[in-house]
């Protein structure tokens, strides 16, 4: 990684650029392929086979372990293709949220209500 | 000549559609969204387009990172929607509008934007969620022309650059040699973050200084760099630029017809405009 200059800071925020799609294209890739219904289930059925045979490293293959969003954004992940890893779950965006920010669901619904009234 | 009778933005969140396919437009969490679109409705029974041209963002069904077209614009005679993940009901699927499409495409890139054209493509909620919104009974009565903006990869395309894409997409629309009534459709936005930290940040005073501007001052965007619009707007924030692109169209004398914001829709700052181009 050879950037020239240091990168503009954006506190809680992962910028999505050449550095991260470089690092996270294998994860992201096998985001991708959960699209398709009958992937979602392969990986259901044989987690540590699906993530080999998307060449996930050690990184990226123990932040899908611990299916924890903020890990696996360190390890390269987009917010659109992990969505789809999180829809094997059940899990919606106000669930990522939560998890993410280290609060309840409903705590953290309530801090988008009160966006609105500021 | 081809006419562009005005231009539709509203935010596309995928929870949209999943309310769609549950019915939920009555409920009181989803109401004060789906009102901002009978007037929407009724304006388009009146002007009764035939053709729309939508500006949106693939966010991971189309195109995957292996290619990420900056702009690309679709040439295909149908796009059909499909599962992204969620198991969310699709869409039937959308007529195309191919003379269009390669009349937009000759015309851009003599213009020196050198769109990617797609003669197959696949379109996601993006897409399907305004359509729907539109015209709920899904019988849609307008053949379409997709057009695809990156707002996932970045460095993105800069608002400046968006806004110019707009006007020549909007010049290309008036020199088409058909009789046709065009609407330009911009989806995303408005203010959202899904990842990191600052998750659920939202910024209703940006959000709405942006809609005013689109009436008042179209330009005003285009001073943000794409990292400045993630300060301000959010990471998905970001997707402000197809509405940009969208307002960027309208060649004419341009007038507010509707608008409605409404905070959260799911993590997002939901808003819907209609401007009336004559």
């Amino acid at each position: 990684m050879n950037s020239p200059k240091p990168k503009r800071q954006i506190p809680g925020t992962t910028v999505f650029d050449g550095d991260v799609a470089r690092k996270g294209y294998a994860l992201n890739k096998m985001c991708y392929s959960f699209n398709e219904r009958a992937n979602r289930e392969e990986f259901l059925r044989d987690e540590d086979a699906y993530c080999a045979k998307f060449g996930l490293n050690e990184q990226q293959r123990a932040a899908i372990a611990h299916r924890n969003v903020l890990e696996l954004l360190e390890a390269g992940g987009n917010a659109y293709f992990l969505a789809k890893f999180g829809g094997i779950f059940g899990l919606d965006m106000q669930d990522i949220g939560a998890q993410q920010t280290g609060v309840t669901k409903d705590e953290f619904k309530a801090k988008l209500v009160a966006a609105g009234r500021n | 000549m081809a006419k562009i009778a005005g231009s539709i933005m509203t935010s596309h969140v995928p929870a949209i559609g999943g309310a769609i396919a549950k019915q939920l437009q009555e409920d009181p969490y989803w109401k004060p969204f789906f009102d901002g679109f009978p007037p929407i409705r009724n304006w388009l029974a009146k002007v009764k387009p035939d053709v729309a041209v939508i500006v949106y963002n693939d966010h991971g069904l189309n195109f995957f990172l292996d290619k990420q077209p900056t702009f690309a614009i679709g040439a295909a005679p149908e796009y059909r929607n499909s599962d992204e993940g969620w198991g969310i009901p699709v869409v039937p699927s959308f007529a195309g509008d191919p003379d269009l499409s390669w009349h937009l495409i000759n015309s851009l890139i003599a213009d020196e934007f050198d769109m990617v054209t797609c003669q197959e493509m696949s379109v996601d909620h993006a897409f399907t969620v305004p359509m729907a919104l539109l015209w709920p009974d899904q019988k849609w009565p307008v053949r379409t022309v997709p057009v695809c903006v990156n707002t996932v990869q970045f460095p993105l395309p800069t608002a400046k650059r968006c806004y110019m894409l707009g006007q020549s997409i909007g010049r290309a629309i008036e020199s088409f040699d058909r009789d046709s009534r065009v609407l330009i459709i911009g989806t995303g936005g408005l203010s959202h973050q899904l990842e990191g930290k600052r998750a659920g940040f939202i910024n209703k005073h940006f959000d709405l200084q942006f809609m005013d501007s689109l009436v008042t001052n179209p330009t005003w965007a285009t001073q943000f760099s794409d990292l400045d619009l993630v300060e301000h707007a959010g990471t998905q924030g970001v997707e402000l630029l197809n509405w940009l692109v969208a307002r960027a169209c309208l060649t004419g004398r341009v007038t507010l017809k509707h608008s409605n914001f409404h905070i959260p829709i799911s993590n997002t700052a939901a808003a819907t405009i209609l401007l009336e181009n004559q």
